[in-house]
């Protein structure tokens, strides 16, 4: 168990920046995930942490410790990589304990270490294999065990699902999560699959194009994305957004072809004639008749998703989609009216794409 | 399984056919008529060749000079493939550090691969001339220590040095190839792990390089029985006393200087097997260690 | 990756640089003593920094072995190895990967096999044959009796001759008939996705036109690195050109550099102009050595891919 904090960290290859200033704290013994698209530097913040990649700027320290100048062994982390990286000239057994053997460690011990880690992950009758003969998820098992063996400060996951068909991933997910409990180890958590981050994280770290976008719980998060980008990379489908303008006498935000959608006075007074991104979540908007929701548009296709289904509508120029577990019959072309609560509304500036709050509530109390 | 086929057979035909007659013409004849030169002996005032069973080769066997020609070849082999193959290796997994500069030496450890072996012959004759350059100095500190052109040992290390320095290059080029192959993100695994670089070369690398180890070593090993003209034709000429009379150089002499054609084919016919079982064994071998991913 | 070693970083540039210093420093001694007049190169103590000599004897060397001449042999020579061995390969191995007949194994096998036996160690066979290369169709017509039953028939003997010694086509034949790049273009041939044969099926490409519209750009990296191999290759041939010229007017420059220098063997007592000597070396080298400098990628994979 390690704290590991991390001082606006940045990391440039030759000119160019890619890493700007990124600052967090991972308490000891918390699951965090580092969330992102391709390119959003989180691989490179996690390659800091271990000590695969120099920092150019800022600091990390673990367990109180600098370590930006320590090799990657001298640092107390364990990681699992993406293509899990085991030796495929030794068997599973001699993977799982090199660790140990480098560190010196007598034969006896260390035979019995990899045994026990081996029975923990469910390797027990592949330990004379050689990598080459295991299938994909037995792999990750050993590249898992592997780092377990170690008894590490902090564990680093760099997007090691990535690789596997999907219903192995969800069942990874839960081996990883179920690992991480047992050990009490620290873990840091590097995917691009919103779904995961949400499913495993204790807290959430959304990063895209070097910058930490947003930091908090899954729930926080989803119910109160600091930023367009977050709104829209969280939660699956993905959040609708039109363009608008806050009115404040009328306690609501208008859209340019006039329809009105209701939103808290406090939030309405608070940033008044703004011109606004406004964010739906479809499983927030509900279907009525024509002319009785907050704005019209046209139905153009449904997708049907077993316990509910994801109905696409056209707005002026673009696709809104509306999740719904009543599943009302609707035609192609037709016009229906889409409702959403006002608390429901997320509201963005339109030019920093920033979460806009009613200053008084601040943090407002998370939707039960 | 291809199953996706063009249907035209004479156009297949019509496309195997260049190369197959080419090669009938200038590589199963040739081999097939050495078959039959090394068993035939040619009429001294002509009218074809007699047969004349395994003779030749017993004559060629139970001449000692064509044994120590196998020796002095077995010795160059051995001499130059340990120079050139160890130094290569060493350098490659060194330069596979990816130090700074890393460009520059892989360039100029690369490019000695284009020279010609009179050339490569010509130069290191030169450098090691007891009667001009750096051994004239030799020679003049320590008189008479170096001089290939009596001393058969001097002959014999000027040519392999010659010989492993030409091959220094092409074993480089694959030693370093194998190296970058191997992923990156296993150095990394072992540099987490605790290996450092040394370690990690050792646990690591070099283990996962061994298919192309193995197969550098026999293709040095065999061109070595088969390279060697060049070099041997400009620097010493086989001599002195032959010291340095490599197996193909003493066919080209037998055959070509000496006009003995049955001796040569059947000399030929003995280094063919000889190329043919090594070539055998690299095939062999690596078909049992490559398979690791 | 964050690493300190400082002492093995030493170490490291130290052995790449005695390395270096090792495999240039004999080129080095080389072009100086190209620049050296023949009292200097046989100096003692030896001349370590270069004279200026360089370019009289380059013009030297250039006279005395007609390099002129030589070059563009050379060059002829190279260029229809090349071109040979690409074509061949190329078609080679498209007959053999993308028809499906029962000889489809055995001619791989048979072309396969002359990867086994460089030219060097069939010289004196080869030579027989270059000097007439119709010598086996002659056989084959003896032995079967088809001779004697022309010669019956209508009282022509027939005599088939085809000397191929002091020419071009004696100098590029025997070059071009193995199979390095026959074996790269097969296995080239056989990444090529199925779908890609039948969509140009379905498209109404014949095999040729399969071939000439589609393969052959695909496989422009290749070309270009089988190219490079065979251009060095060719232009360092030694013993081939050797054997088979003896009219100086088709000499090639490998050749010709060992008669710079008296052999070690020779009688007549000519002194060994050095000077002059490796300033032909230097000559000879530039082209194959241009060649891989720049094409040094493609050359690599080349190399790597034939080979294996």
């Amino acid at each position: 168990m390690a704290h590991i904090t991390i001082q606006n960290v940045r990391k440039s290859y030759a000119k160019t920046e890619v890493v700007h200033g990124v600052s967090l704290e991972v308490q000891s013994g918390e699951f965090v995930v580092i969330l992102g698209p391709s390119g959003c530097g989180k691989s490179t913040l996690l390659r800091m942490i271990a000590g695969l990649e120099s920092i150019t700027g800022g600091e990390i320290s673990i367990a109180g410790k600098v370590v930006n100048d320590l090799e990657p062994h001298e640092r107390g982390c364990a990681m699992v990589f993406q293509n899990y990286a085991l030796y495929p000239h030794m068997t599973v057994a001699d993977n799982i304990g090199y660790g140990l053997k480098v560190a010196g460690l007598p034969r006896a011990e260390r035979v019995a270490k990899v045994a026990a880690v081996a029975a923990s992950v469910g390797l027990t009758e592949f330990l004379d294999r050689r990598p080459g003969q295991l299938s994909g998820g037995q792999r990750q098992r050993v590249a898992m065990a592997r780092a377990i063996v170690r008894e590490p400060a902090v564990f680093l996951f760099d997007e090691p699902l990535s690789n596997l068909d999907a219903k192995l991933r969800v069942q990874m997910r839960h081996e990883i999560r179920r690992i991480h409990n047992q050990i009490s180890a620290t873990s840091v958590f590097v995917t691009h699959d919103q779904a995961e981050g949400m499913t495993l994280a204790d807290r959430l770290v959304v990063m895209n194009k070097g910058v930490i976008e947003q930091v908090g719980t899954p729930e926080e998060i989803y119910h109160a994305p600091a930023s367009v980008y977050v709104g829209g990379f969280i939660g699956s489908p993905a959040m609708n957004f039109l363009g608008g303008m806050v009115a404040p006498r009328q306690t609501c935000v208008a859209l340019e072809d006039g329809s009105r959608i209701e939103i808290p006075q406090a939030l309405a007074t608070a940033h008044a004639g703004r011109l606004v991104q406004i964010g739906l979540r479809p499983e927030a908007l509900s279907l009525v008749s024509a002319g009785m929701g907050a704005f019209d548009a046209t139905f153009d296709f449904v997708e049907e998703l077993g316990p509910a289904r994801l109905y696409h509508f056209r707005f002026e120029d673009l696709m809104i989609a509306v999740l719904s577990a009543d599943k009302p019959p609707v035609q192609v072309g037709q016009p229906m009216g889409l409702k959403i609560a006002p608390e429901a509304v997320h509201l963005f500036a339109a030019d920093t794409g920033k979460r806009l709050e009613a200053p008084q509530k601040a943090v407002q109390a998370v939707m039960a | 399984m291809r199953r996706a086929y063009f249907k035209n057979n004479w156009v297949s035909a019509l496309m195997v056919a260049p190369q197959l007659l080419i090669i009938f013409i200038f590589f199963y004849w040739p081999t097939s008529q050495a078959m039959y030169w090394a068993f035939t002996l040619e009429q001294p005032w002509g009218g074809g060749n007699t047969w004349v069973g395994f003779d030749n080769f017993r004559d060629i066997l139970s001449d000692s000079l064509y044994w120590y020609s196998i020796q002095v070849s077995v010795v160059y082999a051995l001499g130059s493939t340990v120079l050139a193959v160890g130094m290569a290796i060493i350098l490659a997994v060194f330069v596979d550090r990816q130090m700074r500069g890393f460009k520059a030496y892989k360039i100029g450890l690369i490019w000695p691969y284009a020279i010609a072996a009179p050339a490569v012959g010509l130069a290191f004759r030169f450098i090691f001339n007891p009667t001009a350059g750096i051994m004239l100095y030799v020679n003049h500190v320590f008189p008479g220590v170096w001089d290939p052109s009596t001393s058969g040992n001097d002959a014999m290390i000027m040519v392999i040095v010659a010989g492993a320095w030409k091959q220094v290059a092409y074993n480089f080029i694959f030693f370093l190839a194998g190296l970058q192959s191997i992923p990156r993100s296993l150095l990394e695994a072992g540099a987490i792990d605790g290996a450092r670089a040394l370690r990690r070369m050792r646990d690591i690398q070099l283990p996962l390089l061994a298919p192309t180890f193995f197969f550098v070593l026999v293709i040095n090993i065999t061109d070595s029985f088969t390279d060697s003209f060049g070099i041997v034709d400009t620097m010493t000429g086989g001599g002195p006393a032959r010291a340095t009379n490599l197996m193909v150089f003493k066919i080209f002499n037998d055959g070509f200087q000496g006009l003995d054609y049955s001796g040569a084919a059947a000399q030929s016919i003995i280094l063919m097997f000889l190329v043919v079982a090594l070539t055998f064994v690299q095939f062999r071998y690596i078909e049992r260690k490559v398979h690791y991913t | 990756m964050i690493e300190r070693t400082p002492l093995l970083n030493i170490m490291t540039h130290l052995i790449l640089l005695s390395g270096l210093i090792l495999m240039l420093f004999p080129m080095y001694l080389v072009f100086v003593a190209a620049s050296l007049t023949l009292k200097e190169v046989s100096a003692i103590p030896p001349h370590i920094l270069p004279g200026d000599q360089l370019w009289v004897n380059v013009e030297a060397a250039w006279v005395k072995a007609k390099f002129g001449e030589k070059f563009l042999n050379t060059f002829i020579v190279a260029f229809g190895v090349v071109v040979g061995k690409i074509t061949l390969a190329c078609i080679t191995a498209f007959g053999i990967v993308f028809f499906n007949h029962r000889l489809r194994m055995p001619i791989f096998w048979c072309v396969f096999i002359t990867l086994m036996l460089p030219l060097e160690v069939r010289i004196v066979p080869t030579y027989a044959v270059a000097a007439n290369a119709l010598q086996p169709f002659q056989v084959l017509m003896d032995v079967t009796g088809l001779t004697w039953l022309i010669g019956m028939v209508s009282g022509v003997e027939v005599a088939l001759e085809w000397n191929l010694l002091n020419s071009y086509t004696g100098l590029i034949m025997p070059l071009v008939a193995t199979a390095t790049g026959t074996f790269l273009y097969r296995q080239f041939f056989l990444t090529i996705p199925d779908e890609l044969v039948e969509a140009s099926k379905m498209d109404g490409a014949g095999p040729v036109r399969f071939l000439c519209q589609i393969l052959v750009p695909l496989s422009v990296t290749n070309i270009a690195a089988l190219a490079t191999i065979m251009f060095v290759y060719s232009w360092n041939q030694y013993l081939w050109p050797l054997l088979v010229v003896t009219d100086q007017s088709y000499g090639m420059v490998a050749v010709e550099l060992g008669r710079l220098v008296p052999k070690i063997t020779a009688t007549g007592g000519e002194v060994a102009k050095w000077n002059i000597a490796m300033a032909g070396t230097l000559i000879v080298m530039i082209p194959p050595i241009l060649v891989v400098i720049f094409m040094q990628r493609w050359f690599v994979r080349g190399l790597i891919n034939t080979d294996k």
